[in-house]
């Protein structure tokens, strides 16, 4: 197979997957997110300060994957 | 997202009306997204779509002194140098130049950054001398100082980040400055250049580090790296914490990276199926899609200034001395 065609598919796959692994993290982490705040109303606010931090070092990581699929779909 | 490899030759308008104008005459189908990326790439021209371009300088420092030419055409006229994919390399024997200090386009709205920066609060602060009750504006930034100062720097690094406000400040709206002038037309975020990042991520390192070996002495500094375990672990548990000194601000940088990039690319690609389906009904769908999208890239532009700040701020906390006794980190 063409080694340009090779790269390309490997980039779309790991672009996949790893979108796969954060949008499960950061679902369970809203799940959890809600579910302490239907227990606890008052606490609101400083769940849902956590809950955007921990989305976005989540994000973070499912970013490296992009990066590199960035990386292999120029070769 | 289909990227199939593109024959463009150098010489092709880089403007957007060019990247506008070139799908309908293309032979290969995907080229638009290669074009419409391209733009987002840094250059020697800041583009203003159809109203011109703005052409800036290219600066070498080479074995034989400075070497100044104002725009492409002037250098490729100078026959000392040529643009090879590009980037500018001697005629001669096609190295690049020993040190390439050209103000390319990221370096011009980075400069544009600061200066606005630097003349907004400035202004701002000598309201203060009048009243110390601000209004409009200054009402705005005082609100998101005193957001920065109570809930990112002191919860997460107490005394010593009061010390750093200055800092943290100009982080935290240097960031938010960039990645909102990313989204205004004809404006591009340097955040999206991982230079700038990487940039950003070196002087967060450097702080941490300087600010870690103040507070608790070269010694203390050593022995956090071995994390407080019994002296038989330390060859493991050294290299390890070695690694997350440099792991942190790295995660930092390139966080900061990719979420402006991805944001812009699939804004980018989704207006690029338009003109990929050659076809004026994808348009409503697309162009929705691309409007939420945006209206998401605003708030990832907030939370991305915010979570760099609160890292920072929390990585320098969590290497001070605490009033408590622990264990291990």
């Amino acid at each position: 197979m063409n080694p340009q065609a090779l790269a390309h598919l490997a980039a779309g796959l790991g672009a996949g997957l790893g979108v796969i692994g954060a949008g499960l993290g950061i679902g369970k982490l809203a799940a959890s997110a809600l579910e302490a705040e239907g227990r606890q109303p008052e606490a609101a606010s400083q769940i849902q300060t956590t809950m955007i931090i921990a989305a976005a070092l989540i994000e973070g990581i499912a970013l490296f994957a992009e990066v590199i699929c960035f990386l292999l779909q120029t070769k | 997202m289909i990227f199939i490899e593109q024959n463009l030759s150098v010489g092709q308008q880089d403007t957007l009306a060019g990247t506008v104008a070139q799908p309908i005459a293309a032979e290969h189908k995907g080229d638009v997204f290669s074009e419409m990326i391209k733009e987002l790439h840094n250059g020697q021209e800041w583009t203003f779509g159809p109203f011109g371009s703005l052409h800036l300088p290219y600066i070498f420092y080479d074995a034989d002194g400075f070497h100044y030419y104002a725009n492409t055409e002037v250098l490729e006229q100078s026959h000392e140098y040529v643009l090879k994919e590009e980037k500018p390399v001697h005629a001669s024997d096609g190295l690049p130049p020993k040190l390439d200090l050209s103000i390319s386009r990221n370096v011009a709205i980075l400069w544009l950054v600061g200066a606005v920066l630097l003349v907004m609060f400035t202004l701002t602060a000598k309201k203060y001398r009048s009243s110390l009750i601000p209004k409009g504006f200054t009402n705005l930034l005082e609100t998101l100082v005193v957001f920065v100062r109570d809930e990112i720097v002191v919860p997460t690094s107490g005394e010593v980040g009061r010390m750093l406000m200055p800092f943290f400040l100009t982080l935290f709206f240097f960031i938010l400055l960039s990645n909102l002038l990313g989204l205004i037309p004809f404006g591009h975020t340097v955040t999206g250049d991982v230079s700038v990042t990487a940039g950003l991520a070196l002087i967060a390192f450097i702080l941490i580090q300087i600010i870690h070996i103040r507070k608790n002495g070269v010694g203390g500094y050593l022995n956090h790296l071995t994390g407080g375990v019994h002296w038989l672990m330390w060859p493991i548990m050294i290299p390890v914490e070695i690694l997350g000194l440099f792991t942190k601000p790295f995660a930092l940088c390139i966080r900061l990276f990719a979420n402006m990039t991805a944001g812009h690319v699939v804004i980018l690609s989704l207006i690029g199926l338009i003109f990929f389906f050659k076809s004026i009904f994808v348009a409503p769908l697309s162009i929705g899609f691309a409007l939420f999208i945006d209206v998401l890239e605003l708030l990832v532009a907030f939370i991305q200034a915010y979570i760099f700040t609160m890292l920072t701020s929390l990585f320098i906390g969590m290497g001070l001395p605490h009033e408590h006794a622990h264990a291990s980190h």
